[in-house]
């Protein structure tokens, strides 16, 4: 059975009369010890989706879902304190900017161990071994000291280990990175990549990478979902999508990439934006943007249909272009 | 943080020096001198006015009063009531723990009630409570004391009839001045003399209620705002969100994680409260017979004092100003990244 199951999510903003779908019949589901992908451009849906799984959104959106389990237990019912019960704990989630996302009142010690005293009810010297221990799981060095030491006191990098060593205190089953690395420096951004992915191995946790770094995601994750306008425009194997993408969007995010265009004078790009509240096409969500764009794609909104290595949600998807 | 305490030591010097020069020049530009008020209507002979004046060294021209009455100060020496011809500091002394009760009463009544209604407008935004609560400090805020504190007289003391009118206890009961501390002090008369000193206690909690919210509404109003808006700010915070993912329990997250650092802006707006306490207790008092500080000053300033009024006021802006010192000092320590900078 998978760890997370996530059928045709929905999550609204806004009055009921003229709501903004930020999120729109998303399936996805994570199995034990996966890397699971979510690329996809600013505003397309990814952190809300996470968010409105962990019960972050506070109220402010509305969620409707088919079906929303984590580790057979459905989110969707729960109450507030059970939820409690399994966020932090179990799904344990790290964010963009560690800087801010630390409390610059109090000192990374208290933090770590805050999560240890509510979720494992630790007290006292065994409080602050594992606080210690999972300092140097993180690799920070010097963790002694570094118990004492306030968020201002420390780098990007040091701070984004902090976050992690936090979310890894109760053993989550389940990891949420959200676009770990995108604040730090990039010779940072390699130590912490290699960290998350040698902590998930080394415990086999599932873990779920939000980003738009596709080349983070082809080298770490199992499967991806590429997302757009808050919709899963493709998802698929690792491999597989990315030789062969069969979504137009999907090949036009890879042919953005520079290794890809080698040669060409220009750097292949997608023209327009991403579709917000006021100008949502009545058609399929990319027909504005769509080099293969077909009548039908402008009347009409596409399924996600199943295929060999995953799932499209497209009319005329590139089978074809890509056998030639 | 040594360093710091000693430049904001520094800064102090030129703010005593402008407040000895402004109560010197405010008080001898209104109309009348001591004499003149003494006498009253009757006429008064200008020789034996001249030699009155003489002898209270007012006959000297201004810049050898105000250095006289400098140079007096750094040798610690405040002077004299023109009146009572008892000295300054002891009078202020016997006054002050009357002023210093009612002050507390209302810091502590604004602080617990500003604060518990700023956190909760702020977690229930734009709810009936946020708008009432926010309404009402509005008001309560911009009411003047002595417009608030005659109409709460009125309609409870005399309408209703819930509080005593004026004073700080009922005569019928025999509670003698030991800490200058009303609420101690008859609690103390209350056990030592249980037969007439019965209820005493109450009677001073009573007496006390009124003036509190009184003086305490301006203080409460600001705080309140403030709480609110910097409770708003510090909830959107990533670090609140990180709580909230970390599984904490809301309370954790509102007063661990959030009124924590919002509290930073707060606790300045409190300290500096104490000035407008003391404000306002020279109003406060006044209305209700309050024998304090403020009292004090205004009959002070009505017979022209000048001693009691120039030092009075010294003694005040002193308290204020080491107060809103204390509160720069707690603010380092409610901050780590103030308290580690160089």
């Amino acid at each position: 059975m998978s760890l997370l199951q996530i059928k045709n999510l929905s999550v609204e903003f806004g009055n009921a009369a003229n709501p903004f779908r930020a999120v729109e019949g998303l399936d996805l589901t994570v199995n034990q010890g996966e890397i699971v992908g979510i690329v996809g451009e600013s505003g397309s849906g990814k952190s809300v989706t996470m968010m409105a799984m962990m019960g972050l959104l506070e109220g402010q959106g509305r969620i409707v879902a088919d079906q929303l389990e984590f580790d057979g237990k459905n989110l969707l019912t729960i109450s507030a304190r059970e939820r409690r019960k399994i966020v932090g704990k179990d799904i344990a989630m790290i964010f963009q900017d560690p800087m801010t996302s630390l409390n610059p009142s109090y000192t990374v010690g208290y933090q770590i161990m805050e999560v240890l005293k509510v979720h494992q009810g630790l007290r006292g010297a065994e409080l602050k071994a594992r606080a210690l221990e999972l300092m140097e799981l993180v690799e920070i060095p010097a963790p002694k000291s570094r118990l004492e030491a306030y968020p201002h006191q420390l780098s990007g990098g040091m701070s984004q280990r902090v976050m992690i060593a936090v979310a890894l205190a109760c053993n989550p089953k389940l990891l949420i990175a959200d676009e770990p690395t995108t604040a730090l420096d990039v010779t940072i951004q390699a130590q912490i990549m290699d960290l998350l992915v040698n902590l998930q191995k080394e415990r086999n946790m599932a873990l779920l990478m939000i980003t738009h770094d596709l080349a983070v995601i082809a080298e770490v994750a199992h499967r991806v979902a590429v997302m757009y306008a808050g919709q899963v425009a493709e998802e698929g194997v690792v491999p597989q999508l990315f030789r062969r993408p069969v979504h137009p969007y999907t090949q036009a995010l890879l042919s953005s990439i520079p290794e890809h265009s080698k040669g060409a004078h220009r750097l292949s790009t997608l023209p327009g934006i991403v579709p917000g509240q006021y100008d949502r096409p009545k058609g399929c969500l990319l027909s504005p943007r769509c080099p293969h764009v077909q009548p039908r794609c402008r009347d009409e909104r596409p399924a996600i249909t199943p295929h060999q290595h995953g799932a499209v949600r497209c009319f005329y998807p590139l089978f074809d272009k890509e056998a030639s | 943080m040594f360093s710091f305490i000693l430049r904001r030591l520094g800064v102090l010097i030129p703010t005593f020096f402008g407040i000895t020069l402004i109560t010197f020049a405010l008080i001898r530009m209104i109309p009348g001198d001591p004499i003149e008020v003494m006498v009253g209507e009757r006429t008064l002979d200008p020789v034996m006015h001249a030699a009155a004046m003489k002898r209270l060294g007012l006959d000297q021209p201004l810049y050898v009063q105000y250095f006289d009455y400098v140079s007096k100060l750094f040798h610690g020496d405040l002077g004299a009531s023109l009146k009572t011809q008892e000295s300054v500091w002891k009078e202020f002394t016997t006054l002050f723990p009357a002023t210093l009760e009612l002050a507390l009463c209302a810091l502590v009544f604004a602080t617990v009630f500003g604060l518990l209604a700023g956190v909760v407008a702020a977690i229930k935004r734009g709810s009936m409570f946020d708008h009432g609560v926010m309404g009402l400090s509005l008001t309560g805020f911009s009411m003047p004391i002595f417009v608030w504190g005659l109409l709460a007289v009125m309609f409870f003391s005399v309408f209703l009839g819930w509080t005593p009118v004026s004073g700080r206890i009922d005569l019928m009961f025999d509670v003698q001045p030991q800490t200058g501390f009303m609420l101690i002090d008859a609690w103390r008369a209350q056990l030592a003399d249980p037969d007439i000193n019965a209820g005493a206690f109450k009677d001073a909690v009573m007496h006390l209620i009124l003036p509190t919210v009184v003086l305490g509404t301006i203080p409460l109003a600001t705080i309140a705002r403030m709480t609110r808006s910097s409770m708003l700010e510090v909830l959107r915070e990533d670090y609140v969100r990180t709580a909230r993912a970390k599984g904490l329990s809301p309370a954790r997250v509102i007063f661990i994680h959030t009124l924590r650092n919002a509290l930073i802006p707060v606790l300045t707006v409190i300290g500096l409260q104490v000035g407008t306490l003391m404000g306002g207790a020279v109003l406060t008092e006044t209305i209700f017979s309050w024998p304090g500080i403020g009292k004090w000053l205004i009959e002070a300033i009505g017979r022209r004092d000048y001693p009691v009024v120039q030092n009075g006021i010294l003694i005040v802006a002193t308290l204020v100003i080491l107060t809103n010192f204390v509160v720069d000092i707690l603010y380092g320590i409610a901050n780590p990244r103030i308290r580690h900078a160089k």
